[in-house]
């Protein structure tokens, strides 16, 4: 019955962790409480009792610390998962995550590669005021040599995460907080999934909503709520955003002939305008309007829940979206 | 070496022509009073070995000079003249295996590990022939072969890196091999490190997991233009800041070889046996400026003079004539080989072709897609081609 199998994301989380960790010693998890207090957030729950202290180990609040001691282990061969309470505190240690695990590659001219993963919860958590609620991403998709994941389910969370720990370059992986508590099917059996592949998960022949990470249920919302409109909706999970699957995108958007881009990010050169840009330069002759944008508001992030919500993206704002982009206002 | 200090009164002002403790105490503040080291610590093969060693770096450093002011190195470049001693002392003191990373004045470092003097200078000229295919340059020096993990350009990053190499020796030993490699990590620092929090941070968790390493500050009195009392506290006794982390802390003398190997010897025996990190506050000085444009305005020449007469390549050769363990004539014959030896580097460097163009785009990531076309090694550790991993997605190509 392994089939029917739903586990919460944070579950699909731990699994890959502890998986890899069985497989290879190599990898180990640091970060703050995720030893002795079983994670902030619980998704390391359990961990120290099964891989001990050497493995699972409580770092003190010291960011830019213990991200370079990663990079520095990674450099040596070890496969270092580093947990962020929140990638909102990853910005004190911009240094480590940006100057070096990107660019030691390039540098040492493909001498030093760094396998280090860091993880943890982006986007606005509920109420957590501007400095807790940062979509990183938005910041770091800019920098190459890091990959970045954003997955909007459990299934994909584990899969996405396996493939990061196992790979040899360094992943920016980032979760939210918001859905840690979500249930979906995640099978019993092991499985990886490979970056820079998509997932459709709605097709429609109308217009093209593509998403990633938790804004992919906002665009869920919406195709259900424009089908009974009579606007069929094909929604694209992108998974990662670096690597970007746009090809799937673009595949897409030749059928349905409009497109709108949703990104929890703020708009000004972010994940999103990059895709925005790419559709318009692949789907000059297909697209029957401009590529429309749903991102967070253009201002810090409030905290009175009636502006945070105004602030996200949400379905009603996709809708509205979707009916300017197809004419239907 | 010694471990602990008083903290002395504020650094006095120096008169020219005053007594040269005078003007280490302006310096350096005024409470240190360094043993100097016994005259047996060293046998005559092992101080041949270092003279010919800070020779090559002096000669190899002069050479890049020249090359800056012929625009043959570009950007920005830092040379060790004057430190000789510490990165030559050090990685004598430590064993081949045990990694070292440091800062962006890296030469001197590459070079004592063993890099190739033709791979340092090929990376400085931009050229495919450099240990990084020119795509580091003067302050990103790395060579897996002799465990040298960079050149680090930001000040303090390597620091907490330090931390992470130590950190991987442990594990190695405590998880994977079940073994006892024991291996050490050396992580140099300037003087103006001290006041980046990433260099606190790193102490405070190096101290806090027993990690392996020794942070060797390369105390030269000044971080570009700022004498160190005028931008870090307790300048007089840095010692103090590694006690505030639970870590031991040694004043070295830096610029007497046999002494730095001597101390760093013991101190990196100790780190191997017990784990425990250490702090050395290694008292340098370097001859040149900052950087290559750098005028030197903000210390006088009597200072540098006092100095320079302490030069750590003079000293040696004394000790060793002296001893009766060096006869001019030898010691001649090593400057003469050594000149050449540069003199070849940069020939071979001029010869080594400007990296492809396609260099552009591979050692981005070991796993790549798209654009990237994947990742090469440099010349000197065989030029072989990694395998591809993911297959690739469209690109714009195939889009079009």
């Amino acid at each position: 019955m392994s089939a029917l199998r739903e586990i919460e994301f944070r579950d699909a989380l731990r699994e890959a962790m502890s998986e890899e960790m069985r497989r290879d010693k190599r990898v180990m998890l640091m970060g703050e409480e995720v030893a002795q207090y079983n994670g902030a957030y619980k998704v390391s729950r359990g961990m120290l009792d099964e891989f001990g202290p050497r493995r699972i180990i409580d770092t003190p609040i010291s960011e830019s610390g213990f991200a370079g001691m990663a990079i520095g282990a990674a450099m040596m061969g070890l496969k270092p998962i580093v947990e962020f309470m929140s990638w909102s505190f990853s910005l004190v240690a911009a240094d480590p995550i940006l100057n070096n695990a990107p660019k030691m590659l390039y540098m040492s001219g493909g001498q030093f590669g760094c396998s280090v993963v860091f993880r943890g919860n982006d986007g606005a958590g509920g109420q957590l005021g501007s400095t807790h609620s940062w979509c990183v991403e938005g910041l770091y998709s800019n920098v190459p040599g890091i990959k970045i994941a954003i997955p909007s389910n459990p299934y994909d969370a584990k899969g996405l995460l396996k493939t990061s720990i196992r790979g040899s370059d360094p992943v920016f992986f980032l979760e939210s907080e918001r859905m840690l508590g979500n249930k979906g099917h995640v099978p019993e059996e092991e499985y990886l999934i490979p970056f820079g592949q998509a997932a459709v998960i709605r097709e429609g022949t109308d217009c093209t909503l593509a998403s990633w990470g938790r804004p992919v249920h906002f665009c869920m919302e919406a195709a259900e709520e424009l089908q009974k409109q009579g606007i069929s909706c094909e929604v694209i999970d992108l998974r990662t955003v670096r690597p970007l699957d746009i090809g799937t995108v673009v595949r897409s958007v030749r059928k349905t002939n409009a497109c709108v881009v949703v990104d929890q990010s703020w708009s000004f050169g972010s994940p999103g305008s990059e895709l925005a840009s790419q559709v318009h330069r692949h789907c000059f002759d297909d697209l029957d309007n401009y590529v429309h944008r749903v991102h967070s508001a253009d201002v810090p992030t409030p905290y009175a829940t009636n502006l945070e919500q105004e602030y996200l993206p949400n379905a009603r704002k996709i809708v509205e979206a979707v009916r300017s982009a197809t004419y239907n206002l | 070496m010694t471990t602990m200090q008083t903290p002395a009164s504020a650094s006095p002002s120096v008169p020219p022509g005053a007594p040269v403790e005078q003007v280490h105490a302006k310096v350096f503040g005024a409470t240190e009073h360094l043993r100097p080291a016994p005259a047996t610590a060293a046998t005559p093969e092992q101080m041949k070995e270092w003279l010919r060693q800070m020779l090559l770096i002096r000669e190899f450093e002069v050479r890049c000079m020249q090359a800056y002011q012929e625009k043959k190195i570009g950007g920005f470049c830092h040379v060790y003249i004057g430190q000789e001693a510490v990165a030559v002392g050090c990685t004598a003191a430590v064993e081949h295996r045990d990694p070292i990373v440091t800062a962006y004045r890296d030469h001197g470092h590459a070079l004592a590990r063993g890099m190739d003097p033709k791979h340092c200078m090929a990376e400085m000229f931009g050229r495919i022939g450099g240990c990084a295919k020119g795509k580091g340059g003067s302050m990103h020096m790395f060579d897996r072969d002799n465990n040298m993990f960079g050149g680090h350009g930001i000040v303090g990053a390597q620091t907490p890196l330090g931390a992470g190499l130590a950190f991987a020796c442990k594990y190695m030993d405590e998880v994977i091999d079940g073994g006892t490699n024991r291996r050490v990590a050396l992580c140099f620092l300037g003087d103006g490190a001290l006041n980046q929090g990433a260099f606190h941070e790193a102490l405070n968790l190096a101290g806090l997991m027993d990690l392996p390493v020794i942070y060797v500050v390369e105390n030269n009195g000044y971080s570009m233009g700022t004498a160190i009392a005028r931008g870090t506290t307790m300048a007089h006794s840095l010692v103090t800041k590694a006690a505030g982390y639970g870590i031991d802390g040694f004043v070295v003398d830096g610029m007497d070889v046999v002494e730095v190997h001597a101390d760093m010897k013991r101190i990196a025996d100790r780190c191997r046996e017990t784990s425990r990190p250490a702090f050395v506050d290694m008292r340098t000085y370097r001859f040149k400026g900052h950087s290559m444009s750098d005028p030197r305005k903000y210390r006088t020449k009597e200072e540098e003079d006092v100095f320079e007469a302490d030069d750590p390549i003079g000293k040696l050769q004394r000790r060793m004539m002296e001893a009766g363990v060096l006869a001019e004539d030898d010691f001649r014959a090593m400057q003469r080989a050594i000149r050449e030896q540069v003199r070849d580097a940069v020939a071979w460097s001029d010869a080594s072709p400007p990296p492809p163009l396609e260099e552009l785009n591979t050692d981005v990531f070991l796993e790549p897609w798209g654009q990237y076309t994947g990742s090469t090694q440099p010349q000197m550790n065989g030029g072989t081609t990694n395998p591809p991993g993911f297959p690739t997605i469209a690109t714009s190509e195939d889009l079009s």
